[in-house]
């Protein structure tokens, strides 16, 4: 136990300042009201704040804040994207991760460790040799690697994968891929937004929005009504219920997807290791437990219960790839709700309610997006005006036949 | 494990299923009198809230294609039966 814990328990005042204020009643009106205390909502919230000097800013929260898919993924960030919109926009995120712990002046344990996704076939192989050149034309550290330079750097691995499924032929490398502490990004969010005078609710749950002409008027919470010009929605999993109060209709469903951490181990595997045909990541966290997430469960549910499936199916292949780890016991397992889009790419921005922003579909790549969803999406609540990176990512696309298909998204087979 | 009915081999383990994907009924096959806009939304939206919803689902043994209505929150099945391809059908 720490000692500061230690002597703030046993002191009767407590010495340390809260994260973030805590709000007294809603009040009866605000600039802008987010939905959703996960990173995107509360990354929003900060950047409003901070870029554009909107402090008169409610962020509803159901739960607790990062309850969603902020506290669910796997922790994985990278950028090595197939669609150039979705390269470009990725990178930003990185690029603003890696300078996000001084700028929150929170520790989020942001910890490179080099992404492989392995390819194990030769259609798999053309697919990421198709990734890492359009990577580096972007500028992208991305590389195509052998099985002989996999094992070099993860002598773990059975390139066989234990005889039952098909070899490695390779796979495509990314170095900046990283794994950061998830919490923390919602926390770090939510105490700068705070600090610059957001509210934050938690158990205030919304139960409906006011829209008259085509606009946007209020938001109906369990707490009571509270008038507003601008909405945004930054739920992933739970949108549908969300568009569903405004008559909006859009391609997303809800599947969950699940991952598990086994008990802690010393450190071994110093890279993050993907492989979409086993349908499996995994990742050492900083705690020394082996971060594990599947593919999605095969029908929409809209449920964040766990199935011994699951368990049974990613324990396997887990030794499949690491026969050592055969006597390792699994610590706990859990779901979080993805949003799916047809093209496996965000739906962000203006929509054709006026003052109605969404940042939805976020599917399995939501956490990797955080920074820079919050401040594009804080650029497109201020200005009305969607962000130049997620002009791509509006919701109109499938209206007018121009969907960005993403095959870099994380768990998609290809 | 979890059990679905299938409406000709009766209750069967999930793992011999396979989901098809919401129900959704085309008021004009052809696609004449549906514009753009109309086909847009067709191909692409789906309903997705909470609730039920009526669903394909297919049981892979026996090859048999059926039409589920699930509650999509507590995964729940309300009733299963045979898609009867009735005028009535494609348009409920």
């Amino acid at each position: 136990m720490p000692y500061r814990l230690l002597k703030f328990g046993l002191s009767s005042e407590y010495p340390e300042s809260r994260m973030f204020p805590e709000p007294g009643p809603l009040r009866d009106s605000y600039d802008v009201v987010i939905i959703g205390g996960g990173g995107h909502g509360l990354g929003a919230a900060y950047y409003l704040a901070k870029e554009h000097g909107i402090t008169n800013v409610a962020v509803l929260e159901k739960g607790y804040l990062g309850r969603g898919g902020t506290g669910r993924n796997t922790a994985i960030v990278r950028s090595n994207y197939l669609t150039p919109q979705g390269a470009e926009f990725y990178q930003a995120s990185v690029d603003l991760f890696q300078g996000l712990s001084r700028e929150l002046d929170l520790n989020l344990f942001y910890s490179e460790r080099g992404h492989f996704t392995m390819a194990h076939s030769q259609a798999s192989l053309r697919t990421q040799r198709w990734r890492a050149e359009v990577n580096k034309q972007l500028g992208i550290d991305s590389e195509l690697v052998t099985p002989a330079e996999i094992k070099q750097m993860v002598p773990e691995i059975d390139l066989q994968c234990g005889g039952d499924q098909p070899p490695i032929h390779g796979a495509l490398y990314h170095p900046p891929g990283a794994i950061a502490r998830h919490d923390a990004v919602a926390w770090g969010y939510a105490r700068g937004a705070g600090q610059r005078g957001v509210e934050i609710h938690q158990q205030t749950a919304v139960t409906g929005i006011e829209v008259r002409d085509g606009a946007v008027c209020g938001v109906h919470t369990d707490k009571g009504f509270v008038k507003t010009q601008k909405v945004l929605s930054a739920v992933a999993g739970w949108t549908t219920s969300i568009t569903e109060m405004v008559g909006l209709r859009t391609p997303l469903v809800i599947h969950p997807l699940q991952a598990l951490v086994t008990e802690p181990l010393k450190p071994w595997l110093n890279h993050i290791v993907v492989s979409a045909s086993l349908h499996l990541y995994v990742s050492q966290s900083s705690r020394g437990e082996l971060v594990a997430g599947a593919s999605l469960d095969p029908y929409e549910l809209i449920s964040m219960r766990s199935s011994l499936d699951f368990a049974e199916g990613t324990a396997g292949h887990l030794i499949d790839l690491f026969p050592m780890l055969g006597d390792i016991k699994v610590l706990r397992q859990w779901a979080g709700l993805c949003d799916m889009t047809p093209d496996f790419s965000p739906i962000m921005g203006t929509t054709p309610i006026e003052g109605f922003y969404l940042d939805a579909g976020w599917g399995t790549w939501g956490f990797k997006a955080t920074p820079i969803s919050g401040l594009t999406m804080a650029h497109t609540v201020a200005t009305g005006q969607d962000h130049a990176l997620i002009q791509p990512f509006n919701v109109s696309r499938f209206l007018d036949f121009k969907l960005v298909g993403e095959k870099g998204a994380a768990s998609v087979g290809h | 494990m979890k059990i679905i009915h299938c409406p000709i081999n009766g209750p069967r383990p999930l793992q011999e299923f396979y989901f098809g994907g919401q129900f959704r009924p085309l008021a004009d096959p052809a696609g004449e009198s549906m514009s753009d806009s109309d086909w847009a939304d067709y191909v692409f939206n789906r309903d997705g809230a909470p609730g039920v919803q009526k669903e394909w689902w297919y049981h892979t043994p026996s090859g048999t294609w059926f039409i589920a209505e699930r509650d999509i929150v507590s995964d729940s099945f309300v009733r299963t039966y045979l898609f009867e391809g009735s005028e009535e059908g494609n348009h409920a």
